[in-house]
């Protein structure tokens, strides 16, 4: 009883007042800017949005100053957004705007974004959830990307490019395997090896094979999956709507769907996974009731490998068809953040993952609102990912913990 | 932030670990002698380093093209211009010298522009590489070398072409100390962040590498706002004043000459010695670098060293940004703004040069060298193709980085070799 006691006497009010709340209410401020200034509600006038983004900022910095610097700090940063983005489309006309926030297309693009995401976070989580930094994860998915054109192309079958290009991530993170648990070199060394390893050897292969001419046109690509029945869903407004945001998905992407809850089962619900878990957060306490560390750890970083490779040969054979140098371009590096910022957990990673491919998704349809073709500023939209990327990483932290054993090399007694 | 390494990295030069009896080294003598050699700045983990990443690259050279790795290296090697230094040519057949014959120093010689072409590259790449140690040392891995060194080279070009009429060493001085601080700010950022917040230094320099990148290809690109408006169909900033051109010492300022740019590296190499062994906070960082907790708890401020080391390390990178710009490039083209390597190759200068001003220096030269033998312009493309080359000197950095990293792998070659020589030593003692 006497535990009851205490949020009874906290009143409504303060309970209301409380700087965490109004925090919130700062963030939800600011996500009503946006709202307001988007289609289809487009409001064409600034002061509204901008008041609204005001209010969300003034409730981010009374937050802030009581005390809830995350939440205060939050609020300001999506009020700031919400009134910057609101000024942005305000200089658009409304029938580019229309265009470019066509919601169906942009849900879409966003599954798209996010799928080598999702792909990678999760490999990376098996690796991290095991004790293993895995900074390699773009090294893994740019092997895969490359492999996947080039097995597509040697095979004449998306089937065989899959498969040649998951070999190609697994044997690529099989090297880090045994650098980081055999030899116990630095992970984050190790790893940044790893990526400019995956660079030269692809790009290397690249020029050897394909030179200026680039992948052939003609690259078997993994086939998209049309649910024409979704269409048919008696609003038709809604049947359109589901139709044109999850009835032309690529097969890929709803493996990654497919992905999340068999890795959840797997790391939480099977021995497998207590095992994996184990190891990485208490490798010696797994040594002493019998699980084999080491080959724990090789299994983990190896399905990683494996899984990130799955990302790159959706970007290379499943998005855009074509293999270029370097086109993994950071993805790597963003699927990490969005593990972190998931708290390394499937469903976590793929809300981030969702919020990174969300911001690729909009970097890519909103340059349309420039009324020019050749103003320059829409490249300025490129950096939305990573600076997004940014704040995530740095508002997230310490709130997330991560394995105790991360990062540690095992010596085994 | 704790998530991605537990204890900062220990990449100090220093690691305490290898000098500790492993279960594998029965002999822990080895072990212990190793990590003195180590300890005392030995040379014997990089060059066997070097030479393994040499190895495999000759392989995969062979493997994917069938021909002869040292042929390749050969070419590599000619197109370099190292070969000026030595006033002998040697003619090897097989393994004994055919002919000796004496070239001198000509300063005119295409061997002599090659070295030329080589020191000018080797310059940056001593700021980048001290640029990754400096972080190093604090335990901060900055990979954020690139973005750095794009935020300095797009500051110096727009400081160059301001301010026209200064009198040329001042120009100089005014663009170089503005790079430098932008790629102080630039590389502040992820060390604020680390030490405010805790978020994880490899992401951050990442993803600042990445927003410099497209915030540089908006400035310098078509219809940027540095883009030079006499050069509509170029994606291309305008050229700098005279008055902000470095001096040029050797060849013809119009052949790009070395300019004194590489005198400037030299010195940072003496600050980077000075700051970290002769300061207080050169104590500091060094301090946090070998144990963040302890000093800590003797009192140093963390996330202030955090910041510094990070700000210090974007002011070499920044610096070499500059360099460039002000030494031979002049302006500022979108491809070299998409195409920057400098920062990542750094990465493999200071861990090859185990963080030391000397090290760093020879591996500098080493990596220069390579760039530069596997450029388009000096590696006869009958020999070798300079793309392909140009992606094995990505791997040869890459299996660098890779291997030393790993000591381990050093110590179990040692014991092998140890192994070897133990039985032939038995059998001749026995009569």
């Amino acid at each position: 009883m006497s535990v009851r006691v205490q949020p009874l006497q906290r009143g409504a009010w303060t309970r209301a007042s409380a700087p965490s709340t109004i925090g919130m209410i700062g963030i939800g401020l600011g996500l009503v800017t946006l709202f307001l200034a988007l289609p289809p509600v487009k409001v064409r006038t600034a002061p509204l949005p901008v008041a609204i983004g005001i209010l969300a900022v003034a409730a981010g910095i009374w937050a802030f100053t009581r005390g809830e610097h995350r939440l205060g700090g939050g609020a300001v940063v999506s009020g700031v957004a919400g009134i910057g983005i609101a000024l942005i489309v305000l200089q658009a006309n409304a029938a580019r705007l229309e265009g470019v926030f066509v919601w169906s297309a942009l849900i879409a693009a966003t599954l798209r974004y996010a799928t080598p995401l999702t792909f990678a976070a999760i490999g990376g989580m098996f690796s991290e959830r095991s004790g293993v930094v895995n900074i390699g994860l773009e090294g893994m998915m740019l092997m895969g990307a490359y492999f996947g054109a080039y097995g597509a192309d040697v095979t004449g079958s998306w089937v065989g490019g899959l498969f040649i290009g998951l070999v190609s991530g697994a044997l690529l993170a099989l090297v880090h395997a045994i650098f980081t648990i055999t030899l116990r070199a630095d992970q984050i060394v190790t790893g940044t090896a790893i990526n400019f390893l995956a660079l030269g050897v692809t790009g290397y292969l690249y020029n050897q094979h394909y030179g200026n001419n680039g992948t052939p046109e003609n690259l078997p690509a993994v086939p998209d999956v049309n649910l024409k029945f979704l269409s048919h869903i008696p609003p038709q407004g809604l049947g359109n709507f589901l139709y044109n945001s999850i009835g032309q998905l690529n097969l890929m992407v709803w493996l990654s769907l497919l992905l999340l809850p068999v890795s959840y089962v797997a790391l939480f619900k099977t021995p497998i996974g207590l095992r994996i878990r184990s190891v990485g957060e208490h490798p010696k306490a797994a040594d002493t009731v019998g699980i084999p560390v080491y080959r724990t750890r090789y299994a983990a970083v190896t399905l990683s490998g494996a899984l990130a490779a799955l990302g790159g040969v959706f970007l290379s054979i499943g998005f855009v068809n074509s293999f270029t140098e370097n086109m993994t371009a950071g993805r790597g590096f963003i699927a990490l953040a969005a593990l972190i910022f998931g708290g390394w957990r499937p469903f976590g990673a793929f809300a981030a993952a969702l919020l990174f491919g969300f911001s690729s998704a909009l970097a890519a349809r909103l340059p349309d609102l420039s009324a020019s073709d050749t103003a320059a500023w829409p490249l300025l939209f490129q950096t939305l990912p990573y600076v997004l990327t940014l704040i995530a990483v740095a508002g997230v932290i310490g709130r997330s913990i991560p394995p105790a054993a991360i990062g540690r090399p095992y010596v085994k007694q | 932030m704790s998530g991605l390494s537990g204890e900062p990295p220990d990449m100090t030069g220093q690691t305490p670990e290898v000098s500790e009896p492993t279960p594998e080294s029965k002999v822990p003598s080895v072990a212990a002698r190793l990590a003195l050699w180590q300890r005392s700045g030995g040379v014997i983990t990089p060059i066997l380093t070097a030479l393994i990443a040499f190895l495999i690259g000759g392989l995969v050279v062979f493997a994917t093209t069938g021909k002869n790795p040292l042929n390749t290296y050969k070419a590599i090697f000619k197109g370099t211009g190292l070969s000026w230094l030595s006033p002998v040519s040697i003619h090897w057949h097989l393994f004994y010298p055919a002919g000796i014959h004496w070239t001198g120093w000509d300063t005119t010689s295409p061997t002599a522009l090659n070295l030329q072409q080589t020191l000018i590259v080797v310059t940056p790449l001593i700021l980048t590489g001290l640029a990754v140690a400096f972080a190093f040392r604090c335990g901060l891995f900055n990979i954020g070398g690139n973005g750095q060194y794009t935020v300095g080279a797009l500051v110096a070009v727009q400081f160059g072409v301001w301010f026209a009429g200064l009198p040329g060493p001042l120009h100089v001085i005014v663009a170089m100390v503005a790079a430098t601080l932008a790629g102080a700010v630039w590389g502040g950022i992820a060390g604020f962040l680390k030490a405010a917040t805790g978020a994880h230094e490899v992401i951050t320099t990442i993803m600042l590498n990445w927003i410099a990148l497209w915030v540089g290809s908006y400035l310098v690109g078509f219809n940027g706002p540095l883009q030079d408006p006499r050069a509509i169909s170029a994606p291309v900033t305008r050229p700098i004043a005279d008055s902000a051109h470095l001096h040029v010492f050797w060849g013809n300022p119009l052949l790009q000459g070395l300019h004194v740019g590489f005198f400037i590296a030299i010195a940072m190499l003496f600050v980077y010695w000075i700051l970290l062994n002769r300061t207080t906070l050169g104590y500091e960082v060094r301090a946090v670098g070998f144990n963040a907790e302890a000093a800590r708890y003797g009192g140093i401020s963390v996330g202030r060293n955090f910041f510094l080391a990070m700000a210090i390390s974007g002011a070499f990178a920044g610096l070499a940004g500059s360099i460039d710009i002000l030494g031979w490039e002049f302006n500022l083209d979108l491809t070299v703004v998409q195409t920057v390597q400098v920062g990542f190759i750094g990465i493999a200068v200071a861990l090859l040069g185990r963080n030391s001003a000397i090290g760093i220096f020879f591996s500098a030269l080493l990596f220069g060298a390579l760039l530069t033998g596997t450029s388009t312009r000096n590696l006869d493309p009958s020999v070798f193709q300079p793309e392909l080359a140009g992606n094995l000197t990505r791997i040869i950095q890459g299996l660098v980085v890779l291997f030393v990293g790993a000591d381990l792998l050093i110590i179990y070659l040692w014991q092998a070799r140890k192994k070897l020589r133990l039985p032939q030593r038995k059998a001749a003692e026995q009569p």
